[in-house]
């Protein structure tokens, strides 16, 4: 760490709200481009040795993400319907954010993304529409992601990939058991698998070690720093310029703006619940599709009463998660699969959509072993296995090294009535809304996921499981939702987008929103990618606006 | 190049060897310890292998109680006060759980497992069983010998059978 502070009472060029994905590349592309930077981040500043192989830590208490006794969240399906406390939505709450502990799956979304509504038309209850970049628009930025952070894979072994500029700058990581399976078993129906693009390393990279194949990688942060986390590839970049202050436990509850509708700051708590104003000349809000918007909507003022950055009332509005679901085998022999990270084969032949379906949507399929010991023992075995007793403990010791997952990715439609908004009644430790989730499944995403489980069930079959089971895809028993996404579109059109091709927003011209909330369609999910490909592209903006005097 | 494998190796197992030796009661009194303990013994029995009481999940669930699931005691009073009401309609002539008969205690579970109280204990169990040895259950990592879960901190491929036999060298 650097231990720049600045005071709160200078004006800062930049402040930036939350260190995740896509914070921690915008702070060090400003801070390396020359500007002086604060960045407020809710949770704290942990390192490699904070943290811990603890199932009880990270998966069952929220170790690394939100917690609901702190910050609740409310949920309901439809609007008409009464929102309950339920952690429905979680996200990485500490500097690096969700890049800390996700499983590190990090694909580049296809050309065909950014133009959906073209091929397809329209989506009935959907608002399916473009993006206003392309994939061309992306691509350097992808390139100069996979880079900086440290991206493992094979170039070219997916034949539905778009173009890319280069290769990965690290080869795969050593396939699993679940991998030849899944790999032998796609071969032979035909289908491409491919080695999985993941944000972790396989060798050195940068002065960092490689992975050791511990398998704590999903809802883990990694104790070797081989897990390309912004806060162990970019944040020490932007904090060594000297210019850069990362401010930990710093709870952002409105975003300032003067009389001619330019924002001047923000208003926060520290971690004494303070209340501090950091003046800024522009402000970056990274804070995740849920938790900008919740900002956002928190910013009311005379001029802005309907919330900041929300003349076109879509602020909190088109919320898409990460819809998929998953069907499991038994084999004859172990497969260890706990050892390693959860993902080293995939399959994009889904991926694009399909009018013979009859519906629209599409997805990958990855495979992998979701589980640690205690969480397989208590929701991975077959609906049909026993629930206590000697038969139960022999079906879990039976299973545990000797099962694999197949995962689906899939659509998430655009609809309006699925959204992010305060709750009128609810309120968080520090007194704010709690954020309010309304959210239900579109009938084609539906029908995706259940086509889509059919053929995780094929391969399956086709890899020689003794016994296949498919599990839920019902929305109370995939909750809570980690990619958040669409709460703050990007549009050239004002009316119907909050931000533009550059994740500037339309309504103030020296405040950006770069992370999941500008995305315009989910694609197939693995949004990290194009997160931090869209906040280099953002950056790379504001720099060049900056320079120009046109955001002073 | 650090030897990360066999450093992070021989931290782990001294943490887990440093948590498997405390265990006293700190939340729930002995009599009350023992009822819920012969309960967890037929969730995840002894059969085969050691099981709840080898593991100490008794004492897992004593110290959640006192921490992270503190939030749990009243449940966990309301729950047991039911579960001594059904005992004593099913064998009046019996004074604990701990002392019915094997059968007997499954009978008695049979007629709650459906209850929200026998969720929790079932998953305190299953988590005291299988969670790290540092919150006092799954003692010497035994639930983890049970299904085969090292709980090393590094590996090195191949990992499984498969992933072997491609490379030519079966394990």
């Amino acid at each position: 760490m650097s231990g720049m502070a600045f005071p709160t009472k200078d004006s800062v060029d930049f402040l930036v709200v939350g260190a995740g994905a896509a914070g921690g590349v915008v702070a060090k592309e400003l801070a390396t481009a020359g500007f002086r930077v604060v960045v407020l981040e809710q949770g704290p500043y942990l390192h490699e040795g904070d943290y811990a192989h603890d199932e009880i830590k990270y998966t069952i208490e929220p170790g690394l993400t939100n917690d609901p006794k702190v910050q609740p969240i409310t949920f309901r399906r439809l609007e008409a319907d009464r929102a309950r406390p339920m952690k429905a939505i979680e996200y990485g709450r500490q500097v690096g954010g969700g890049s800390v502990h996700f499983t590190a799956n990090y694909w580049r979304f296809h050309e065909s993304d950014f133009h959906e509504r073209s091929l397809w038309g329209e989506v009935s209850g959907a608002n399916l529409m473009d993006w206003p970049i392309t994939y061309a628009d992306l691509e350097p930025y992808y390139t100069k992601a996979e880079y900086e952070l440290g991206i493992s894979g094979l170039a070219g072994a997916n034949p539905f990939e778009a173009p890319r500029s280069k290769p990965y700058p690290l080869p795969p990581m050593p396939i699993k058991s679940s991998g030849v399976l899944f790999e032998r078993a796609t071969r032979k129906l035909g289908l491409h698998p491919f080695p999985a693009p993941v944000a972790i390393l396989s060798q050195p990279y940068q002065g960092r070690a490689p992975c050791v194949n511990c398998g704590f990688c999903e809802s883990f942060g990694c104790e070797v720093g081989a897990k390309s986390s912004t806060l162990v590839s970019v944040i020490p970049l932007a904090e060594k310029t000297g210019r850069c202050e990362i401010r930990p436990h710093c709870y952002v509850r409105k975003i300032e703006t003067d009389d001619a509708g330019r924002t001047t700051g923000a208003i926060y708590f520290d971690r004494n619940r303070r209340e501090i104003f950091q003046r800024a000349q522009a402000v970056f809000v990274c804070a995740n599709g849920v938790e900008t918007a919740k900002l956002l909507l928190m910013s009311k003022s005379k001029r802005f009463p309907e919330g900041l950055a929300n003349s076109s009332g879509l602020v909190g509005k088109y919320l898409m998660w990460d819809n998929g679901g998953a069907a499991q085998g038994l084999f004859e022999h172990p497969l260890n699969e706990y050892k390693g990270i959860q993902v080293t084969r995939l399959i994009h032949d889904y991926y694009a959509s399909d009018a013979k379906r009859g519906f629209y949507g599409g997805g990958a399929i990855d495979a992998r072993f979701d589980y640690y010991p205690a969480g397989f023992a208590l929701h991975g075995l077959p609906p049909d296995a026993p629930h206590w007793g000697s038969e139960y403990k022999r079906t879990f010791a039976t299973y545990f090294n000797r099962t694999m997952m197949l995962l689906s990715h899939t659509t998430s439609l655009a609809q309006a009535k699925n959204c992010v908004s305060l709750d009128p009644d609810v309120r968080d430790a520090w007194g704010l809304p709690a954020v309010r989730i309304t959210f239900d499944h579109h009938p084609d995403d539906v029908a995706t996921m259940k086509w889509i489980q059919a053929r995780q069930l094929e391969i399956l079959e086709a890899a020689g499981a003794l016994k296949t089971w498919s599990q839920s895809l019902d929305i109370a028993d995939n909750m809570p939702s980690r990619h958040l996404m669409g709460t703050c579109r990007m549009g050239n059109d004002p009316g119907t987008s909050v931000v533009n091709a550059h994740s500037r927003t339309h309504d103030v011209p020296n405040l950006f929103v770069a992370d999941g909330s500008n995305f315009v369609t989910s694609a197939r999910q693995q949004p990290t990618a194009t997160i931090q490909a869209l906040a280099y592209r953002a950056a790379d903006y504001a720099i060049r606006a900056a320079r120009h005097g046109d955001l002073s | 190049m650090v030897a990360w494998p066999q450093v992070l190796s021989a931290q782990q197992h001294a943490h887990a060897a440093a948590a498997s030796r405390t265990a006293h009661l700190e939340t729930l009194d002995a009599a009350t310890a023992g009822e819920i303990e012969a309960i967890a013994a037929q969730i995840i029995p002894s059969t085969g292998g050691p099981g709840a009481r080898e593991a100490g999940v008794i004492y897992f669930i004593d110290r959640a109680l006192s921490t992270f699931a503190a939030a749990d005691r009243e449940a966990y009073r309301a729950g047991m006060a039911q579960v001594q009401q059904k005992r004593k309609e099913l064998f009046p002539n019996s004074t604990t759980i701990a002392s019915l008969t094997a059968e007997q205690q499954m009978t008695l579970i049979r007629t709650i497992e459906a209850s929200d109280f026998f969720d929790l204990l079932r998953t305190h169990t299953v988590l005291g069983f299988l969670g790290n040895p540092s919150y006092g259950g799954n003692r010497g990592e035994t639930g983890w010998r049970q299904i085969g879960f090292e709980g090393r901190m590094a590996y090195q491929p191949p990992f499984g059978y498969y992933d072997a036999e491609m490379n030519g060298e079966k394990k």
